[in-house]
């Protein structure tokens, strides 16, 4: 058993020394229920992870049970006779994934750069802003952009531009729909171009100030001061933001719903439709009737929901790696 | 020794932050292969007039300079001068270590010469043992050469430091509080390295130990509320100086 | 040689312009899709706003008119419900992190809420409805709310335990000493004091959660009509909007586009209230 110890525990044994030296525990019945009830609502909160998990689990059963591991490889999605393999929805979330990385990480280390480095302070106080309200416009109004304003550009513009200069390559092959993967991709970066630059600028304002002198002082110009001090130094930071960009776009469900097509296929080019775990549960479980679909979805839902706990408990512990130890450098 | 052309001469060096002005009207000039300390309680201004002769000063948002610093002659402040170039001929050594931890021992000591695009492998090598030698630090480092700068204790750090700024052999080199986050070992080994490099360099240095100013300074400038003082030999400083303040300051009175 | 090094510094210089030139431009570029969205919103959705969208229930395709008060209604009460859950839940865990915070069980706790914001929110539908629609065999305002819940939990959370633990230890032993004990204290003294905090920490959540599509796609669904019942469907806006969005009618995309601007109207004044609210005690100081 944990004894509540905290900040305030030793306040009160150091006012009230003796009392405290005998009993850890607070002597006080309000205190003992205060803290217990806190301390089950606490626990109902690592319950509803558990939960989580467990009811997934449950739920996707069948799916296991029927088709083992080999669901996430087969790339068959037929609910009417029942053979379910989610291989397209898993290469769909990759590839609209990388995409939207592609585009997204050079961009927003870009930005971070910039604001930290470059920009006078009352611009980068703005733009930093603007930046952060990025983060906040709801999916769904990326969606409805997409569609409306996103998808007819691609269409008319850049997809038949891409044709044209790289049309040698399959990836840039095939009708220019306006909707499908590479749409996907493109709105999943704008989506988490905020998350990436906001750690970003985490990372590089943890980078004292004595390691820019130390690059000044030799002579190195801005950029290079930059790119020495700054950008050196806080490549494991930088790839935990890219890190947890990704695991945003993984999970990312509506705007990519609305714009990416929806069809469970596999192909080489980025201008045709697919569809994403996240994308393919929000359009068919509503009206899933079998057990068997629920399944199928539910498993797609577990692995989308293990993935994101491995991606981001890995990216945490980079970044916390990364602000922490340059602050203890410092000192 | 007045009859000598100084290397490294400011004239009328004025600072500020923002609104508040930091240094008033300093004036002073250093000799070539001579070390020039720059002493007084904190916050008088000392730091921030070292940082004015090598052009680090403005780097501070909203700071700015006036006045003139002549380095053989020609003005680090003149308009078409760009800081980078200056800089890469006045070193300079902060008061924390600091070299880059992405980097090893011997690239945090090349880095100035790759700057400055050399990138051949002997010069490079051959620069990297010259300085780490210079700055007494070889016999400790060469079989780490390739572990990160961070990795080296903290006055070996430093003298890492020291090193670096050494290896594009600056004919100035400025230390703010070298030592000052040092153990007395460390400072002891730093200091006996100073004789060692005036022989190369002429070395300005601000330091808040009078005594270290004492050890290892040809001339001395006393700094007060952000003006000098007294400049003079370092001898005449501490035995005989002319200001009242000085003297007191060196007496322990205040500081 | 003096050519050459010349030469070089030149290019250095080149290569510091260019580069600073780029970096500004990515800054540029990041902007565009943020001011396009704007003003997209803002045009495509100024025409549909009018008094009947916000009294009038939808009109069935074909005929114009109509509105979404339903489901400007249904947000609210979605909100609400998960505010009802949400915010003492997450407040109390942020006390356990910020008052209790020591020992593996609150390093636990910490990492689990870290985990939580994680989590995927049609991930989060899923569960919802495998415990509060499956059992019933039926969408319901209940498990819509529910969702809401468990995705502003963490937030409030996170920014309770950092509020208070701002808090200066010796406020808390000025209370102790006085013989008030520690439930008390907490209570009344730490957690008043960051009352305006907390608030504002709720409504970056609210702002957050109201936005929400995916978690109430297969929980609160959808609904034509009014509703007041916990265990019915309910319309809301985000629902209504990807609906209206994703429909082939011209009429509906033009109502999606005025609920989007309310939707964004709201989330950012939210947004830019909570700042207006932090800055505040900051200047003052």
């Amino acid at each position: 058993m944990e004894l509540p110890q905290t900040l305030s525990m030793s306040a009160v044994s150091s006012t009230l020394g003796i009392f405290e030296r005998k009993k850890k525990r607070d002597v006080h019945l309000g205190d003992r229920i205060f803290f217990w009830v806190l301390r089950l609502l606490a626990i109902g909160v690592m319950l509803l992870l558990l939960g989580i998990t467990l009811n997934l689990l449950r739920v996707s059963f069948p799916i296991f049970s029927k088709f083992g591991l080999s669901y996430f490889v087969t790339n068959t999605w037929n609910p009417v006779t029942e053979k379910f393999g989610a291989g397209a929805f898993i290469y769909g979330t990759v590839v609209s994934s990388l995409i939207a990385l592609v585009i997204s990480v050079p961009i927003s280390i870009g930005v971070s750069v910039f604001l930290t480095e470059l920009a006078p302070r009352r611009l980068a106080e703005a733009v930093g802003f603007l930046v952060e309200m990025l983060a906040a416009i709801p999916s769904v109004v990326y969606g409805l952009w997409g569609i409306f304003v996103l998808a007819p550009w691609l269409r008319t513009t850049l997809q038949p531009a891409l044709a044209s200069t790289f049309g040698f390559l399959p990836l840039f092959q095939g009708p220019p729909y306006g909707i499908g993967m590479l749409t996907a991709g493109i709105i999943l970066a704008i989506m988490i171009s905020p998350t990436i630059s906001a750690i970003c600028r985490e990372v590089f304002k943890a980078i004292s100030l004595q390691q820019r002198e130390a690059a000044l002082a030799l002579g190195a110009t801005r950029w290079e001061t930059i790119s020495l001090a700054v950008l050196k130094s806080s490549a494991s930071g930088i790839f935990g933001a890219v890190i947890l960009g990704l695991g945003r776009a993984l999970g990312e469900t509506m705007a990519v719903t609305m714009v990416i097509g929806n069809r469970a296929d596999i192909s080489a080019s980025l201008f045709a439709p697919g569809q994403t775990m996240a994308s393919v549960i929000a359009n068919e479980y509503a009206e899933a009737t079998s057990d068997m679909h629920l399944a199928a979805l539910s498993a797609v839902g577990l692995a989308l929901f293990l993935v994101s706990f491995l991606i981001n408990s890995s990216a945490r512990f980079l970044v916390w790696r990364a602000t922490r130890k340059s602050k203890g450098a410092r000192a | 020794m007045t009859n000598l052309n100084p290397i490294l001469e400011a004239r009328q060096i004025n600072a500020w932050f923002g609104g508040t002005q930091a240094i008033r009207d300093i004036s002073i000039s250093a000799q070539p292969n001579t070390v020039t300390a720059l002493i007084g309680p904190s916050g008088c201004g000392k730091s921030t007039f070292i940082r004015c002769l090598n052009r680090m000063h403005e780097e501070v948002p909203g700071a700015s300079v006036k006045g003139q610093v002549l380095l053989s002659g020609s003005n680090i402040y003149d308009g078409g001068v760009d800081p980078v170039s200056v800089r890469r001929k006045i070193g300079m050594v902060f008061q924390k270590p600091n070299p880059f931890p992405a980097l090893s021992v011997a690239e945090n000591v090349a880095v100035g010469l790759r700057l400055a695009g050399i990138s051949k492998r002997s010069v490079l090598n051959e620069t990297v043992e010259k300085s780490l030698r210079q700055a007494a630090l070889w016999e400790e480092v060469k079989d780490k050469l390739r572990s990160p700068g961070t990795s080296l204790s903290g006055g070996q750090q430093q003298r890492l430091c020291i090193a670096r700024a050494l290896a594009v052999s600056p004919p100035v080199l400025l230390m703010d509080e070298p030592t000052s986050a040092l153990d007395p070992i460390s400072t002891a080994r730093i200091e006996e390295l100073l004789n060692e490099l005036k022989k190369q360099v002429t070395v300005v240095i601000v330091t808040h130990n009078m005594q270290q100013a004492a050890r290892i300074s040809d001339r001395t400038a006393f700094f007060l509320l952000g003006e000098m003082v007294e400049f003079d030999e370092t001898a005449t400083i501490f035995t005989n100086p002319k200001d009242r303040r000085t003297e007191h300051y060196i007496t322990g009175r205040f500081g | 040689m003096n050519e050459d090094l010349s030469l070089r510094d030149f290019r250095r210089k080149l290569i510091n312009w260019a580069m600073g030139a780029v970096l500004a431009l990515a800054a540029a570029l990041v902007l565009i899709p943020l001011l396009s969205v704007f003003a997209y919103v803002v045009k495509q959705g100024i025409s549909s706003v009018n008094w009947n969208f916000f009294t009038q229930l939808p009109k069935p395709v074909g005929e114009t008119g109509g509105g979404m008060a339903n489901a400007l209604l249904g947000t609210i009460e979605l909100v609400l419900l998960a505010m009802l859950v949400g915010v003492p839940w997450g407040v109390a865990t942020g006390v356990y992190l910020a008052e209790y915070g020591r020992g593996k069980f609150a390093r636990a706790l910490g990492f689990c809420v870290d985990l939580m914001t994680s989590v995927p929110s049609i991930v989060v539908g899923l569960f919802t409805y495998t415990i509060l629609v499956m059992p019933f065999k039926r969408f319901s305002a209940m498990a819509g709310g529910a969702s809401l819940a468990i995705i502003m939990i963490p937030i409030v959370a996170r920014t309770t335990e950092e509020l208070l633990k701002l808090v200066p230890n010796h406020i808390r032993e000025a209370g102790l000493a006085l013989g008030i004990p520690r439930w008390k204290v907490t209570l009344w003294i730490v957690l008043r004091g960051s009352m305006s905090g907390i608030i504002t920490g709720v409504m970056l959540a609210v702002a957050r959660v109201a936005g929400e599509t995916a978690p109430l796609l297969f929980t609160a669904f959808n609904n034509s009509y009014w509703s007041f019942k916990l265990d019915q469907p309910i319309a809301s806006l985000p629902i209504q909007i990807y609906n209206y969005a994703i429909s082939p009618f011209e009429d509906w995309h033009r109502q999606a586009w005025a609920g989007a601007l309310v939707l964004v109207c709201f989330v950012l004044v939210l947004n830019l209230s909570t700042r207006i609210l932090m800055r505040q005690p900051r200047s003052t100081r």
